[in-house]
């Protein structure tokens, strides 16, 4: 059901913003698109920082609406907002950071207490430290707390890890999925990285020069070959598998894939058996043969059909979406390999992954 | 040394004519009268001036910084004018039955909280410009309202500006002379302060009495930037904010 509901307008110099979003009101959607796409003044504007002409609708709560004249200001929308570089109030510690926006709202509306935020974010121990001597993936951590702990309707982040080295990302990374995981809140996340869309994601939104080019669940959006995210370098499909069985020998995994569609190792992720993983295979690292292979290091051989073949960006690359089950997985090939293969639309086919090339 | 001492404390303070002390506590009242006055009208006005988009800001910017340009006499022949029986504010004043403000202590004030603003305004608007926006959008994600936003963020963050604002407006009120001499004439215990006492005496020829009033201006004005050195050096120290 779609929760978030905005259609937004406004011209610039150089840049004219025309978007309408239909967002779940469950789980992360990703506008995604380069910079100068618009994707931040969407997000603007669905926090009221910036006026757009249009309507913004949470749920039962209308944020603006020209229409009727409506336009509520930031401070009365029930959302939270983290931007890139965190925002902390420099003249504040941490804990009094965290109370300011609680204590701003009523407490019959509180519905996560300020315990909560602190320990889903795992920021407990600075509760007395003052913003400048906090390193940048724990000022972003404390951000997000901070924001939580207004129970928002709604947490809107503008790339939240953009700002942080690939330690620190990987740092914040696993409490953003935590929250994806614990949380019914609907998170709008803006981002121009890929790999972080594809980790957080539920719900995609392309947007390109101030207009949504495409939007939909994520798994469908990865697997279309008529967008312009198929021709990145690190495009590629995410699947989703239940930890169904352990190699504690040689450290694996093996993930039973949804709707029964067969099996991927992996390298364990320390998850419990029956916990759900998610699994990025990017389509460079698929490889298709026409008949099973054997004397091979590839341990992930999944048996599929063809459904379409298009052009990669460059002329010598062809995109092969095959099905597993109901599952789509997206090979990279040359144009003379899908040619010598004679792959056509229905064939049967082994699509092959390395396990190495799984991503978590 | 404790004789040079004693006997230049022997010479101060007994020639100290009563007039003078009277001159002292006049200007003291001035200026701090002044500098409330100031912040809470300066405050407003420096707030609106780091917010404002308008396409006028030059033209406010500019007149704000007015009286720091023109010759302060220049600024007293004007207010006079303004607030004489003749001018719409003296008018006014007349009407609401308050009297002329020109040559009383009220006068005084008036012009020299005009005299000083741009010493109250323009730290005050450089500390309020030095905080980023991101700051206060967070804080109106975060549902402070406007007012809200104000004062438990603004101000605080601010805390520096205030403070060079007030000790600039305060010692700039002490030391102004052609404005009030203009607005406020030399009326023993009414307007005569310090620097118009100091003024009668060297007019008089009595230069051990101007020294005394000039030496402790001096030094009065070597503590008060000392004094803001070390506020603002123990602020840094703290690992405050910028």
């Amino acid at each position: 059901m779609d929760v978030i509901d905005a259609r937004l307008h406004l011209k610039r110099t150089g840049f004219e913003l025309e978007a309408a979003l239909a967002l779940p009101g469950r789980g992360v959607s990703a506008l995604f698109g380069a910079s100068g796409c618009g994707k931040t003044t969407v997000l603007r504007a669905l926090a009221g920082l910036e006026r757009a002409a249009g309507h913004v609708r949470i749920g039962d709560a209308v944020w603006q609406d020209d229409a009727a004249q409506v336009f509520m200001p930031t401070h009365r929308r029930a959302l939270g907002y983290v931007i890139q570089e965190a925002a902390l109030f420099p003249h504040l510690d941490v804990r009094r950071n965290l109370d300011y926006g609680q204590r701003r709202v009523p407490p019959a509306r509180r519905r996560v207490a300020l315990a909560q935020a602190i320990e889903l974010l795992g920021i407990g121990h600075l509760l007395a430290r003052r913003p400048d001597t906090l390193s940048g993936g724990e000022r972003q951590r404390v951000a997000i707390a901070r924001a939580l702990a207004t129970s928002p309707d709604c947490l809107l982040m503008d790339e939240p890890l953009a700002a942080l080295d690939a330690p620190r990302k990987a740092e914040v990374l696993p409490y953003l999925r935590r929250l994806h995981a614990e949380l019914a809140m609907p998170v709008v996340y803006v981002s121009h990285a890929i790999d972080e869309v594809a980790q957080l994601a539920d719900h995609l939104v392309l947007l390109d020069a101030g207009r949504v080019v495409a939007a939909g669940p994520l798994a469908d959006m990865l697997a279309r070959l008529d967008l312009p995210i198929a021709s990145d370098d690190a495009a590629g499909v995410v699947l989703e598998g239940e930890v169904a069985e352990r190699d504690e020998n040689w450290h694996l995994v093996r993930l039973a894939l949804a709707g029964g569609a067969g099996s991927l190792w992996t390298r364990d992720p320390g998850l419990a058996p029956g916990s759900t993983v998610r699994v990025r295979v990017l389509a460079r690292d698929v490889s298709l043969a026409v008949t099973p292979q054997v004397g091979t290091s590839i341990a992930n051989q999944l048996l599929a059909s063809v459904e379409a073949i298009a052009d990669d960006a460059h002329a010598g690359l062809a995109l092969v979406r095959v099905r597993v089950g109901t599952l789509p997985l997206v090979a990279r090939l040359t144009h003379r390999s899908a040619h010598r293969l004679g792959l056509v639309p229905g064939l049967p086919v082994w699509a092959q992954v390395k396990t190495v090339a799984l991503l978590g | 040394m404790r004789i040079a001492g004693r006997a230049l404390r022997r010479a101060a303070v007994p020639a100290m004519t009563a007039a003078d002390w009277s001159a002292v506590r006049l200007t003291v009242e001035l200026a701090a009268l002044s500098t409330l006055l100031l912040l809470i009208f300066g405050t407003p006005l420096a707030w609106w001036l780091s917010r404002t988009r308008t396409r006028l800001k030059p033209l406010w910017l500019a007149l704000v910084a007015m009286p720091l340009v023109l010759p302060p006499t220049v600024l007293g022949f004007y207010l006079l004018l303004l607030l004489g029986p003749q001018g719409p504010v003296g008018q006014m004043t007349d009407a609401l039955g308050w009297g002329r403000l020109p040559f009383t202590f009220a006068g005084l004030v008036v012009a020299s909280v005009i005299a000083s603003l741009p010493f109250v305004v323009q730290p005050l608007l450089q500390a309020f410009e030095a905080i980023a926006p991101r700051t206060l959008e967070a804080a109106a994600t975060l549902r402070a309202g406007p007012l809200d936003r104000f004062f438990s963020i603004a101000v605080p963050l601010a805390r520096p500006g205030f403070v060079t604002a007030g000790v600039l407006g305060f010692a700039h009120t002490v030391g102004e002379f052609g404005v009030v001499l203009m607005i406020g004439g030399n009326i023993p215990d009414k307007t005569r302060v310090l620097s118009v006492a100091l003024y009668d005496h060297v007019d008089a020829m009595e230069f051990a009495a101007a020294h005394r009033l000039a030496g402790g201006m001096v030094l009065f004005a070597l503590g008060v930037l000392v004094a803001l050195q070390f506020l603002n050096r123990r602020r840094t120290a703290a690992g405050a904010w910028t």
